[in-house]
């Protein structure tokens, strides 16, 4: 006998709303279904009202985890369509506020997944250690969490020679409490018992599904922007990509752990050989033309379109975030899985749903799903009859 | 001053709703309840559901498909009830003010008791906000 499960959409399990049908038979998943929407904005709409260094701020607040990820994709694209070249010292201020982000990310993604699987205590150790990234933050940008650092052409906000030793200082005294929690989580018997071979997502369905980031490389595929198509200073300091090869939950906490390590490897050196020079290429005037701008998100690819018409406005912004292309995996992952397992498998994306949320308009009865195309006939049609009505020719 | 009222002051549960926000004040909400900040110890615990919670913080600029459950949520708590408005976009929904889909702001849909601006708020800023309320329910009763 078929159940349906809902879950959603306020519910404690995630801080996003969002709604998830699952149909179960007995303890087995036999479906999954998701259903967003309680999230959007309209943002890519609003960025075409505003100018170029505005948008940089809305998308800045199209997620607030990802809150460098899609002003980093979004200047790329800008300077993309200007072919313009960024000074170095801005490059790698770029990539220290990156990584910055990705080290708190992927803590709080460490914590909620403890909190799922009922680790509290690693809920409390993953976001006690992620408060001295974000104090990190603060000092070089100025606040916790929306750092405004990006404009196109460079960034906002110079380093200061006298803030790296203390930053440097705090990123080092972090590292023994990573290592121990990177320990307690390996090593722990009952958490491998609760991950491994959960969840599992094979190579060809990551290749089929085009898994993005944490959740692609977890599966044994190479695909990194930062390394694929190197931009910023990621070609001009030593990293490693990491790489695991069963795709269950737990090699996604394996991956996400061991990136922290590298992040942190990263910001190092990039403070360590800042150039100086300047950090502000002055972008006065954008030409007509596209555009793409890619980021390695801490989710996974983050991409960006604009369209410039010559004025101050982009006339075109798309955006594709990570977990719009990481969600539709849940139909390889879930199916044939228990119930209780599911919390974590859901959560193993790391799926951001403020990113990925979309519109879609039914008509009254809810069955038929209108594209952009039907809309502008329909607009056209309702003109026209106006017009008739009104005899205006 | 209620019974309800003042029993509800001494350990007061919040609920949390996003309507429509970026994340970022939902997770220092979060935040409040980790270690650094940890506002278990003055009785404030985050409730699973809307029926277990005296207070309910509203953040985001409510979207169109929000806004009805907003005011569903609103009429299931138990009164007394109290709520707070987390960050710029519950308040005049912020950057988000000329989207199509942010049709109103969260205190033309509910009654609002205190409003803590932010983009994010921090979470101090979120645990005085708080602390005021319950000084301003006190102090009028």
């Amino acid at each position: 006998m078929k159940t349906i499960v809902p879950i959603g959409p306020y519910h404690p399990l995630q801080e996003e709303p969002e709604f998830f049908t699952l149909t179960v038979e007995g303890e087995k998943i036999v479906s999954v279904d998701v259903q967003v929407g309680y999230n959007h904005r309209g943002i890519e709409k609003l960025s075409e009202m505003k100018t170029y260094d505005q948008s940089t701020f809305v998308v800045e607040r199209i997620c607030g985890i990802c809150s460098t990820s899609h002003p980093f994709a979004f200047v790329q694209a800008v300077e993309d369509i200007a072919q313009i070249e960024v000074p170095e010292r801005a490059k790698y201020i770029r990539t220290i506020i990156g990584e910055g982000e990705r080290i708190h990310s992927h803590l709080l993604w460490l914590g909620l997944a403890g909190h799922f699987l009922g680790y509290n205590t690693v809920f409390m150790w993953a976001w006690k250690l992620r408060e001295e990234i974000l104090d990190v933050m603060e000092i070089l940008s100025g606040n916790r969490n929306n750092y405004g650092m990006f404009k196109p052409g460079g960034v906002r906000r110079d380093i200061k020679a006298e803030d790296i030793p203390m930053v440097l200082k705090k990123i080092d005294s972090i590292l023994p409490t990573l290592d121990m929690l990177k320990k307690a989580v390996l090593d722990d018997p009952v958490l491998q018992a609760r991950t491994k071979g959960v969840g599992i997502l094979t190579k060809e369905a990551a290749i089929n599904y085009s898994a993005l980031g944490p959740t692609a490389r977890a599966s044994g595929i190479k695909r990194d922007v930062r390394k694929d198509s190197p931009y910023a200073a990621y070609d001009r300091v030593q990293w490693d990509m990491i790489v695991t090869q069963n795709g269950d939950v737990f090699d996604k906490l394996v991956l996400r752990v061991l990136e922290t390590f590298e992040s942190v490897k990263i910001m190092k050196e990039c403070l360590l050989t800042l150039p100086p020079g300047e950090i502000d290429a002055n972008l006065k005037t954008i030409p007509p033309g596209e555009g793409i701008g890619q980021h390695e998100a801490p989710r996974g690819e983050c991409f960006h379109y604009v369209k410039s018409d010559g004025t101050n406005r982009p006339v075109r912004h798309k955006i594709r975030a990570p977990t719009f292309m990481n969600l539709p995996t849940y139909k390889s992952t879930v199916i044939n899985q228990t119930i209780s397992d599911v919390t974590i498998i859901l959560a193993a994306i790391d799926p951001c749903y403020c990113c990925t949320e979309r519109i879609s308009v039914l008509d009254t009865k809810g069955t038929k799903l209108y594209g952009g195309e039907d809309l502008v006939r329909l607009s056209q049609a309702k003109t026209e009859r106006l017009r008739k009505e009104m005899g205006v020719k | 001053m209620g019974v309800k009222l003042k029993a509800l002051l001494k350990s007061p549960w919040v609920f949390h709703m996003a309507t429509g926000s970026c994340n970022n004040c939902d997770i220092e909400i979060l935040d409040c309840l980790t270690p650094r900040f940890d506002v278990e110890r003055l009785g404030i615990l985050l409730a699973g559901s809307i029926k277990h919670a005296d207070i309910l913080l509203v953040t985001g600029s409510g979207n169109r498909q929000s806004m009805e459950r907003v005011k569903r949520l609103y009429e299931q708590v138990p009164k007394p009830c109290l709520v707070v408005a987390i960050g710029e976009c519950a308040l005049s929904r912020g950057i988000f003010i000329d989207s199509y889909n942010c049709p109103l702001p969260i205190d033309k849909v509910i009654p609002v008791d205190v409003y803590i601006p932010g983009c994010p708020p921090r979470p101090e800023a979120i645990i005085a906000g708080i602390a005021k309320l319950i000084e301003k329910v006190k102090s009028k009763a």
